[in-house]
């Protein structure tokens, strides 16, 4: 039944996560439009996000544009400055 | 229900069958995750019944979903719980009800904002600085016409769960 699919980009992330938030910081830098998941603290049961990037570790981005999902927040970046980060 | 007069609530000028319930955006709260969700995007797939309650917790939101769980619609409607409660609070109350993997969500909503539009506002006694929705329920189709809807006139109050099985029937 969840539906909102408008963005193109999901993060899933945690409330006051350090890595989460320098993700945020370079979506909003690069001027993207994001959906944000907010899961569970506890990772073993953080089912949702091994089954889309086949680990539990947060951030991850589903990025529909691209097809490209993905973990750690300094890969993230670095997608998406090559990605989206060409002036 | 008691065999002396329980609080009546004023009148409300509350949001009634044949209008437009208000869209509103807040976090949606599921057995996984929560993200931001718009009442119509829930709408759009398909009828809602929208459950307003107190804050999780306390014995009404027990039995609220208890009575949710125990009905066949939760495969035929998608049920909605709206609380001020935080969405920890609401992962919480999944869990402990046995609700994870089932078909339900529900709304945060804080600051109380639903419930001013709806026109069901109830302050409550004795938590200054709080209020709530009163209890309501309110069955949406896909245009968010509301089809049925049940707000209490007591304190507390709960819904005529067969009637609101019988509006469901009727969809």
């Amino acid at each position: 039944m969840m539906t909102a699919e408008d963005s193109a980009i999901t993060l899933y992330r945690l409330q006051g996560c350090p890595y989460c938030e320098r993700v945020v910081r370079r979506l909003n830098e690069l001027e993207l439009d994001y959906q944000s998941r907010f899961v569970e603290p506890l990772h073993s049961e953080r089912n949702v996000v091994r089954r889309i990037s086949g680990k539990r570790t947060v951030p991850a981005i589903v990025d529909r544009n691209t097809g490209v999902t993905m973990s750690e927040s300094a890969n993230i970046v670095e997608y998406l400055d090559r990605n989206y980060g060409g002036a | 229900m008691v065999d002396f007069e329980v609080v009546s609530l004023p009148a409300a000028d509350h949001v009634d069958v044949g209008q437009t319930a208000p869209d509103f955006t807040r976090p949606l709260v599921n057995g996984e995750y929560w993200e931001n969700v718009d009442l119509s995007d829930l709408t759009d797939e398909g009828p809602v019944l929208l459950g307003f309650h107190s804050m999780d917790g306390a014995f009404p939101a027990t039995y609220f979903w208890k009575e949710m769980k125990a009905r066949d619609w939760i495969d035929q409607v998608q049920v909605v719980g709206v609380s001020i409660s935080d969405p920890y609070a609401h992962k919480q109350l999944l869990r402990e009800r046995g609700l994870v993997d089932e078909p339900v969500a529900l709304f945060s909503d804080p600051t109380n904002e639903i419930a001013e539009a709806y026109g069901i506002v109830n302050r409550l006694d004795g938590m200054a600085g709080i209020e709530e929705p009163r209890p309501a329920l309110y069955l949406l189709d896909r245009d968010r016409e509301v089809q049925f809807v049940w707000v209490a006139e007591d304190w507390p109050d709960f819904p005529d769960y067969d009637e609101t099985e019988a509006a469901i029937e009727r969809l």
